[in-house]
C-alpha cells in the first residue's frame, strides 16, 4: 500500500546503507515530503554545522500521496542546511522522479557523510547501491541523466542530478531532473556536490496499492474537472507561468534594473505571447508538456530560434526566467531569456538567484562600486545581454574574481565587494527575492519576509490577494478548515487582516508539500482549487489513512513549527524576518495609479509581523511559545522517532 | 450504444497532443489491478525527452492479429462485439509467444501476477480516453480515424499554401 514505502539511511563516508519502515504514528504526525524532511533535518543534524561539510544531511523525499490518484502527485522535496543562508534549505521539483522513487519502494532518503570519490546512488525495487560517478563528473544535468540510463541499460530510469554548478559548490546550485524540473532554491545542489554525490538514479516496478481504487478514480476525475475548469489553469496550460507577466508588468509589479523601477518598459519580445510564438514556430502547435499525472501542463517546450545556441532544445522558460534574465537586468530579448534559462538548466543553477545577483552587480557597476577591473573588462551595464550570459558562465564555473564572488551568494559577495554594495542587495535571510515587486502589496511583502527558507514566493504567498475578490469569498477560503473571524480586506494595499492570509497560505503550502502535490493544484493562483477538505478525502481513498481536514492542518502547523525551531536553533531572530531598506524608503516609480508611489510602511509592517507571530502561537521574538509546542506535541525535540 | 458501432470503434492516438504526463498509465494500472504501477499498465508513453517527443503505445486490436495467429493453445481470440482481442486466462499457458510476436510491443507480461496483459478497451469505455484531458487518446469509429487525419493533413497543407502565398507576395 501507499503507506509501506521505506526510509533509507545512506552514509556516504562509510558506504553504509540501512532501510527501515516508516511507522504509522510518524506518518500521522508529519505525513511525508517536506514535513517529515523538516523533522528529520532537526533530528539528524547538530547545531551550527558547516552546510558544505560531511555533517550536513541531504534529505530527498516523495509526498505521502506521490504517484497516487490524488492528482499532480509528482513532487520531489529536497532539504538540508542551506549553504546560501545558513538556515533551512528546502526545494521542491516536479517531473517524474518522486513517483519512480515510490515505485522503487522508498519515500525518504537520509544521506549523510561525504564520499571519497564522485558517486551516484542507484535505487531500484527496494535495493540501493553506491556506484562510481567519476566518469559523470563535469557533465551537464541532462548529459548525466542520459549517461546513467545508457550505463544501466534502462530508458525509464529517472535521476535527480547536479550539474557543474553543484560540483563547483556554487552556493545556489540546484538539483535537477528531466530537462528543466529543478529543486531550485537554497543551494541543495551545492550540498550534493559537497558530498561528492553526482546523481540519484531510481527505477521501480513495485505496486503501490490504492486503498479504494474505484472511488479514487472517480475522485481524480472530479479533480480534473475542478482544475481544468479554472480559468487560471487553462491560461497556464496554454502559456505556462509567463502568463503572469502579462498582468504584473503592465501593473507595475516587476523589479527592473535591480530595484530601480517596478516595470520593464521594453518587454515586448519577452511577453508570454511572444515566447509562445517561438514555441509554436520551433516545436509546433502542441508544445505544452506535463509533470506526472497533471492536466495543467504548464511546461512549454522550445528550441532557441537563433544566436549561438540556435536549435538547442529546452523547456520553459518560467515567469521566474522572464524576470531574472529580462526585467531585473533590463534585457529585452527573448533569445537572452531562452538562452539564460537553458544555460542555468544545464549548469544546474538556481536561475532566480543568478539573475537577481547579476542584476545587483549591474547596479553596482553603474554606481561605480564595481569597475571594469573587477569584471575583467566585461561591460556589466544594465541591458547588456552578452554580459548577462557571460556572467552565468562565470558564476557556474567560478571564473574570474566576480564570478567566484557571486557564486558565494549575495551576502558573502557583498562582504568581498565591500563599500556600500550591501545596500543594493535585494534579499531576505541571504536569499534573493523573486523579481516581483511587493511594495504595493503588503501581504506579499510579509510572505517573503517571513518565509522559512528565506525570501520566497512559494512558501506563503497569498497570490489571490491581487484579484480583489469580494470579502465573502475571501472569508470562505480563509475560514477553512479552522475558523477565522478577524478582519479580511479585498484591497491589496491594505495591511489589515493580511497576516492571517499569509499564515493560512503558509499552512496550506506546507500541506501540499507533505502530500507531494503541486501548488498549482491548490489555493495559490486560483481561489477555487482543492485544499484541506479534498486532501482529507483523497488521502483516505488512496492510502486508507483517515485524517480530517483539521488533522491535516495540524500536521502542516506542526511541520511549520519544526522548521521554525530549526531556524531558531541555527541563529534566526526576529530581525531576519525583515525586508531590505529599499522596500521602505524607495517608492514605486512606474505602473498603475494604485502602485505609483507605493512603499512599505515600517511601523505597519512591524505590526503585521507581530500579528503573524500571534497567529502562529509565537512570542514577540518569533519563538514558538511552550504551549504552542505542547499543543502540537513537539515540546521535547529532538525526539528521534526516525 | 449499438453493438455494431462498438465493434467498429478503435483507440485513436494523436501523439502530438500528448503532454507526456503518464496519467493514462496510472489510470490503467489502478483500473485493472487496483495499484499504481505503470509496469502493469496496458498503455505506455514512449519518450524522447531530449526532443520533447512523447508517443502513447497500446494494442491496435489488429484485424489479422499476429498474437492470435501465434498462440499455440488458442487462448487469444477476436471479440467481435467490441472489436478487440481478448485473452482467455483459463486457457493461456503463459508461454509469451504473443509478447514476442507483437509488432507494437503492446502485449505485456505482468511480472507480479505472471501473466500476459493487453488492452481490453475497458469493455467499451476505455478509462485512459476518459481521463486524457488533452484528447491525445480518443475512442472513435474506425472509419472516422482516416477522415480526422485527412482533415488534419489538409489543414497543414492549406496553411503551408497560405505561408507560401505570403512569401511570394513579399518577393
Amino acid at each position: 500500500m501507499a503507506l509501506n514505502r521505506k526510509i533509507a539511511y545512506i552514509d556516504l563516508s562509510k558506504g553504509k546503507i540501512e532501510t527501515r519502515p516508516i511507522p504509522l504514528e510518524v506518518r500521522k504526525l508529519y505525513l511525508g515530503g517536506r514535513g517529515l524532511d523538516a523533522y528529520l533535518l532537526y533530528n539528524h543534524t547538530e547545531p551550527n554545522i558547516d552546510p558544505l561539510g560531511p555533517d550536513n544531511v541531504l534529505l530527498v523525499s516523495a509526498g505521502i500521496l506521490g504517484a497516487t490518484l490524488a492528482s499532480a502527485t509528482s513532487r520531489t522535496h529536497i532539504m538540508a542546511k542551506s549553504p546560501l543562508t545558513g538556515f533551512l534549505g528546502s526545494a521542491n521539483m516536479g517531473g517524474f522522479f518522486a513517483p519512480e522513487l515510490r515505485w522503487a519502494g522508498f519515500d525518504h532518503l537520509v544521506i549523510k557523510g561525504r564520499a571519497e570519490r564522485p558517486v551516484y546512488l542507484w535505487i531500484h525495487n527496494g535495493e540501493i547501491e553506491i556506484r562510481d560517478a567519476s566518469h559523470l563528473w563535469g557533465k551537464s544535468t541532462t548529459e548525466t541523466q542520459w549517461a546513467i540510463r545508457k550505463e544501466l541499460g534502462d530508458e525509464d530510469i529517472k535521476s535527480a542530478v547536479i550539474g557543474v554548478a553543484g560540483e563547483n559548490l556554487v552556493r545556489f546550485a540546484n538539483v535537477m531532473t528531466g530537462i528543466k524540473d529543478a529543486a531550485g532554491r537554497t543551494g541543495m545542489g551545492a550540498v550534493m556536490g559537497s558530498k561528492n554525490l553526482k546523481a540519484i538514479a531510481v527505477r521501480g516496478t513495485m505496486d503501490i496499492k490504492i486503498a479504494h481504487p474505484v472511488e479514487a478514480l472517480e475522485y481524480n476525475k472530479k479533480f480534473i474537472t475542478q482544475i481544468t475548469s479554472a480559468k487560471v489553469s487553462q491560461t497556464q496550460g496554454r502559456l505556462g507561468t509567463p502568463f503572469i507577466w502579462g498582468a504584473t508588468n503592465p501593473w507595475g509589479g516587476v523589479r527592473t534594473r535591480n530595484f530601480q523601477y517596478n516595470q520593464h518598459l521594453y518587454a515586448d519580445d519577452i511577453e508570454a505571447e511572444r515566447l509562445d510564438e517561438i514555441a509554436t514556430e520551433t516545436i509546433g502547435p502542441y508544445h505544452m508538456a506535463g509533470c506526472f499525472g497533471c492536466q495543467v501542463h504548464c511546461r512549454a517546450q522550445y528550441r532557441i530560434p537563433s544566436g549561438p545556441y540556435a536549435g538547442v532544445y529546452d523547456e520553459g522558460p518560467e515567469y521566474t526566467a522572464q524576470g531574472a534574465f529580462g526585467g531585473e537586468p533590463e534585457c529585452r530579448s527573448a533569445i537572452t531569456v531562452l538562452t539564460g534559462n537553458h544555460l542555468s538548466n544545464q549548469y544546474g543553477l538556481d536561475l532566480l538567484e543568478a539573475g537577481s545577483l547579476i542584476s545587483w552587480a549591474m547596479e553596482l557597476y553603474e554606481e561605480g562600486i564595481l569597475t571594469s577591473k573587477d569584471t575583467d573588462g566585461l561591460d556589466l551595464r544594465f541591458g547588456n545581454d552578452e554580459a548577462l550570459i557571460e556572467m552565468i558562465h562565470r558564476i557556474a564555473n567560478r571564473k574570474g574574481w566576480l564570478g567566484d564572488a557571486l557564486a558565494e551568494g549575495g551576502l558573502r559577495a557583498a562582504e568581498k565587494i565591500g563599500k556600500d554594495s550591501i545596500k543594493y542587495l535585494i534579499h531576505v535571510k541571504g536569499m534573493s527575492n523573486l523579481h516581483s515587486d511587493e511594495r504595493a502589496t503588503p501581504a506579499l511583502a510579509l510572505g517573503i519576509a517571513t518565509a522559512s527558507r528565506g525570501s520566497d514566493h512559494l512558501r506563503s504567498r497569498p497570490a489571490i490577494d491581487l484579484y480583489h475578490l469580494p470579502e465573502e469569498v475571501l472569508r470562505k477560503v480563509y475560514s477553512n478548515p479552522i475558523s477565522y473571524s478577524g478582519p479580511l480586506s479585498s484591497d491589496h494595499r491594505e495591511y489589515l487582516g493580511k497576516p492571517w492570509q499569509v499564515f493560512w497560505q503558509e499552512t496550506c503550502y506546507m500541506g501540499v508539500d507533505c502530500l507531494g502535490i503541486c501548488k498549482y493544484h491548490t489555493t495559490f493562483l486560483g481561489a477555487t482549487l482543492p485544499n484541506f477538505e479534498d486532501w482529507s478525502r483523497v488521502l483516505y481513498l488512496n492510502t486508507g489513512l483517515e485524517m480530517s481536514p483539521t488533522d491535516i492542518w495540524t500536521v502542516a502547523e506542526r511541520a511549520c513549527n519544526i522548521e521554525r525551531l530549526y531556524n531558531i536553533r541555527e541563529g534566526l531572530t526576529r530581525e531576519h524576518d525583515w525586508l531590505v531598506d529599499r522596500y521602505f524608503d524607495e517608492p514605486c516609480r512606474r505602473g498603475a495609479p494604485d502602485v505609483i508611489g507605493a512603499k512599505i510602511d515600517r511601523e505597519k509592517f512591524k505590526k503585521m509581523i507581530d500579528e503573524y507571530y500571534e497567529h502562529h502561537g509565537w512570542d514577540e521574538n518569533g519563538v514558538p511559545r511552550p504551549e504552542t509546542l505542547k499543543r502540537l506535541g513537539i515540546d521535547k525535540e529532538p525526539s528521534h522517532l526516525l | 450504444m449499438a453493438k455494431e458501432a462498438m465493434a467498429n470503434k478503435v483507440l485513436m492516438i494523436d501523439y502530438q497532443k500528448c503532454t507526456g504526463c503518464r496519467l493514462c498509465e496510472l489510470i490503467c494500472s489502478v483500473k485493472h489491478e487496483g495499484v499504481s504501477n505503470p509496469s502493469r499498465s496496458r498503455i505506455k508513453i514512449m519518450k524522447w525527452e531530449s526532443e520533447g517527443l512523447y508517443v502513447p503505445m497500446s494494442c491496435q486490436q489488429c484485424q489479422d492479429a499476429p498474437c492470435v495467429a501465434v498462440c499455440p493453445v488458442k487462448a487469444l481470440t477476436r471479440d467481435e462485439t467490441l472489436g478487440r482481442i481478448v485473452v482467455d486466462y483459463d486457457v493461456c499457458i503463459g508461454c509469451r509467444a504473443c509478447v514476442a510476436v507483437c509488432p507494437f510491443g503492446a502485449m505485456g507480461f505482468d511480472h507480479i501476477d505472471r501473466k500476459v496483459i493487453k488492452c481490453d478497451l475497458c469493455d467499451g469505455d476505455p478509462q485512459c480516453v476518459r481521463f486524457c484531458e488533452v484528447g491525445a487518446l480518443e475512442y472513435v469509429e474506425a472509419e472516422r480515424v482516416s477522415v480526422l487525419k485527412q482533415r488534419d493533413a489538409a489543414q497543414r497543407f492549406s496553411s503551408a499554401q497560405k505561408t507560401a502565398a505570403a512569401i511570394q507576395a513579399e518577393m
